[in-house]
């Protein structure tokens, strides 16, 4: 009675699956949530963001997927990613092998010192946050805006919208600061890139 | 007319909202992870529209105050996960003795006993069947979205006001701390059930009495009905009782209130059932995986559907039957060590084949396990 | 909240009745001479002195002898899990402030299985009168020891006499940030009117200790005689609060205070919390 599937089925094409990952303390599950509300604001596509709790969120590895869709969105993580955002050479080493094969590889290029394709698009996100937006607390916001221009997934009024509406008190400039830093760097690499 | 708005909800805030629109006004918990923002999201809206929080000193108190506000005439509620819910389940025994209508949330983790407060887990399933000791009926329904979470809740209170009954809501870690846009009911978009009250004078009201559904209109402790609440066996009245004629009526009751009525209870999604010759049986986060791999297998052309259950208790023997009628064989896929499955295997004819695919690791079940295991069953 | 003072009736036994459940059978489950009924008939009055409503009060109680007192009495009642009343209470109160709550508890029910629920009850300072009933041993499961029997004493499960320290439960209570605590006992019946009367009245948590009488039990395991015998051991060992404050430790050996131990003004949980809502809705 026993069947085989392999090569007969196909992972699912209606969804943009990214994973945000780094380690505890670097704003990834934040960022992702900025990100889905981003989504949010853009058009009516189908958003669902889930992350990882306990030890791996306190220093270790951490990340957060979201998933977006036109369609409803039945398996709420990422099965096979389209987009992969590492901060640090760990969470790198740990999530690379689930990146789909075209998949679009964003790394902290301040951290990351060994790639394992040259196929990545590189920004110093930690480095532009200390030294151009003021403060290291922002490097999450410069990534997001990165992803945004690379993407296209949403606008930059919307994820300004969804920053500003979570930034604390006190912090919308730099936190302005990092989107348009993220921004502008990613599109600078994206002319490089052709 | 304008859209709706979307907004981006975590299913633990999910179940305060879907209360709040239910008529919530009281809440009293104690933090556990990983069901503490529905606790803290209470906390945040419930003074807002006049209602009440409390943090108790445990579980047991807390269920304990929900049930004191709830015979006070308030629609109440609490939140938890397992080492809490088995702390809540002396007194959620006194909610079905009582007849005392409330919610339980319960935000499932690993077990047993402190297990993985952060990991998921479906194995209180049972639990939220037989906790209590003792014979009563248990209704417990089971969202797997960010927006069944919403209107499960709803449901939840719904079904505890019209059968002055408890109701578990069980969901797990992955849905309660997963976010999702998600639009909300309108106001009066989704009926609301309130409890019956007594129309007849204090001096005929019996406070359990026998009516033609069973369910004894319930009045608010203050409002001139004066009776005895206690978890002794009781007669219609409300006193204790050692008689067996009176002891066996209130047992029926506690039972046929309910399972009498059960096709009001009863609620599956069907996808793609129609001409299914495998159907995945699942509920909660793992439903999203079945119909994920539904999706998946489909496409490569095998008939296969996905059942969710969400309702869980009472379990709907007949319905299933009923559903899985053109089925060869079904997968059931769960989070534990084999719970639901039993239901399954004790509804369905012996005609159908009974496969199990379980998880307990801590990790929810991907799509492609689901796909993988029809393997062994297409 | 006002109450008012009706025209003090006469103590028949007319106004007890008025109290009693109607169609509850009687006799109760209470032994012949058992104190739990003096306790019963002091709250009677206390209530009827003060003009409360049946309907304004809700009894709540655990499991044991003096929590069948609910039962009796026709207000609106919660019979509740073992140590678990005030938990119950809180609710009922936290949901209806304007209801005047009652809760009946015994040592065991409120020391042992309900401690923790007592302790947070206290330092809530919700507005709930706690009455307290010690006879210092379980009776309805038939005379073990409970956390106020005394060091030595005997009971079903002290066989040789207790290896364990007891917890005095008008301490317990103050330290615990109760703002009314009080000690009495069934032998002194007009003054357990005049406290409960005061507890009920007071806007806070209110501890009254009925030091009572398990003659079936307690008497008999430890050769105190009968109900009469207990009733004159208490009027024996009970000394007045001022009077107390005057002796010495060694001749309080054995002895205890009675009356108002302690009472302050401080603000209760349920108000608030009120004015928390007031705030909330008002800023929105």
């Amino acid at each position: 009675m026993a069947v085989s599937l392999k090569g007969k089925v196909a992972i699912p094409e209606d969804r943009f699956e990214m994973r945000l990952s780094g380690s505890g303390g670097q704003g990834m599950i934040l960022a992702s949530v900025i990100f889905a509300e981003a989504i949010g604001k853009t058009d009516k596509r189908n958003v669902v963001q889930t992350q990882s709790y306990g030890p791996e969120a306190r220093g270790g590895a951490s990340k957060s997927d979201v998933v977006i869709s036109e369609n409803e969105i039945y398996y709420p993580k990422a099965i096979k990613l389209d987009l992969l955002l590492t901060m640090t050479q760990e969470s790198l080493d740990k999530y690379y092998a689930d990146l789909k094969e075209g998949g679009t590889l964003i790394v902290d290029t301040s951290l990351v010192t060994e790639f394992p394709t040259d196929k990545y698009f590189g920004l110093p996100f930690t480095e532009l946050a200390k030294k151009e937006a003021g403060h290291v607390m922002v490097a999450n916001v410069i990534a997001l805006a990165a992803i945004a221009e690379l993407t296209g997934s949403v606008t930059r009024e919307a994820l300004t919208d969804a920053v500003l509406s979570r930034a604390p008190k006190g912090t919308e400039e730099k936190n302005k600061k990092a989107i348009e830093i993220g921004f502008a760097e990613a599109a600078k690499l994206k002319a490089k890139k052709g | 007319m304008a859209d709706k708005e979307r907004v981006l909800v975590m299913g633990n805030q999910a179940c305060v909202l879907g209360a709040i629109y239910a008529g919530l006004r009281f809440f009293a918990g104690y933090p556990i992870t990983p069901s503490t923002e529905v606790a803290e999201g209470c906390a945040r809206e419930l003074p807002k529209i006049g209602g009440r929080f409390i943090q108790m000193e445990d579980e047991i108190g807390s269920i304990a105050a929900v049930i004191g506000a709830s015979v006070s005439g308030l629609k109440a509620m609490t939140a938890t996960s397992g080492p809490g819910y088995s702390l809540m389940i002396e007194n959620l025994g006194y909610a079905y003795m009582t007849e005392t209508p409330l919610v339980v949330i319960n935000v499932q983790r690993g077990g047993p006993s402190t297990g993985l407060p952060t990991k998921v887990s479906q194995s209180d399933t049972m639990q939220a069947k037989w906790g209590p000791h003792g014979d009563y009926t248990a209704i417990t329904v089971a969202p797997s979205t960010i927006g069944e979470t919403v209107t499960e809740v709803i449901r939840a209170f719904n079904l505890a006001e019209r059968f002055r009954t408890p109701v578990t809501v069980l969901l797990d870690e992955v849905l309660g701390h997963s976010r999702q846009i998600i639009t909300l009911p309108e106001p009066g978009e989704i009926e609301i059930f309130d409890r019956v009250k007594p129309t007849c004078s204090p001096e005929e009201f019996e406070a359990f009495a026998m009516t033609p559904n069973m369910v004894s209109p319930m009045p608010a402790y203050g409002e001139g009905y004066r009776y005895v609440c206690t978890g002794l066996t009781h007669d219609t009245k409300g006193f204790t009782t050692n008689k067996s004629e009176e002891i066996a009526p209130k047992m029926y009751k506690l039972r046929h209130k309910i399972i009498d009525y059960q096709d009001e209870i009863h609620k599956m999604r069907a996808e793609k059932m129609d001409d299914a010759e495998v159907a995945f049986i699942s509920y909660g986060s793992v439903a999203r995986a079945a119909l994920q791999a539904t999706d998946i297998v489909r496409k490569a052309g095998y008939k296969v559907g996905a059942l969710q259950l969400q309702t869980i208790w009472p379990f709907p023997d007949e319905k299933l039957r009923e559903m899985c009628g053109k089925c060869r064989a079904v997968v059931v896929a769960e989070l534990n060590m084999g719970q639901i499955v039993h239901e399954v295997r004790r509804a369905l004819p012996p005609d159908i084949e009974v496969h199990e695919l379980q998880r307990y690791d801590g990790e929810i079940l991907t799509p492609m396990q689901l796909v993988n295991k029809l393997e062994e069953v297409l | 909240m006002t109450t008012a003072t009706k025209n003090k009736k006469s103590q028949k036994s007319s106004v007890i009745l008025d109290y009693l459940r109607p169609n509850k059978g009687m006799p109760s489950v209470w032994c012949a001479g058992c104190g739990n009924g003096i306790v019963m008939t002091a709250i009677i009055r206390a209530v009827d002195n003060l003009g409360l409503s049946k309907d304004e009060v809700v009894m709540a109680s655990g499991i044991g002898c003096s929590s069948r007192m609910p039962m009796y009495l026709d207000f609106s009642a919660l019979h509740t899990t073992h140590g678990r009343s005030l938990a119950f209470a809180t609710g009922v109160k936290f949901a209806r402030p304007e209801l005047k709550v009652i809760d009946i508890t015994g040592d065991g029910d409120a020391l042992a299985i309900g401690g923790n629920h007592f302790i947070h009850a206290c330092r809530r300072n919700i507005d709930i009168t706690a009455i307290l009933i010690n006879n210092n041993i379980y009776g309805m499961t038939g005379g073990q020891g409970s956390p106020t029997t005394p060091s030595g004493a005997f009971s079903t499960t002290t066989p040789y006499g207790n290896s364990e320290k007891h917890f005095d439960p008008c301490s317990l209570a103050k330290a615990a940030g109760a703002s009314f605590v009080a000690r009495t006992t069934v032998y002194h019946a007009t003054q357990m009117d005049t406290i409960i009367q005061k507890a009920i009245s007071h806007r806070g948590f209110s501890l009254v200790e009925v030091i009572s009488n398990c003659h079936t039990y307690y008497g008999r395991l430890n050769r105190m005689g009968d109900a009469v015998a207990m009733l004159n051991d208490f009027k024996n060992r009970a000394v007045p609060l001022a009077k107390s404050k005057k002796m010495t430790e060694e001749e309080m050996v054995g002895k205890f205070a009675i009356g108002v131990l302690h009472q302050e003004e401080k603000t209760e949980f349920c108000d608030v919390y009120q004015s928390v809502v007031d705030k909330v809705k008002g800023g929105k």
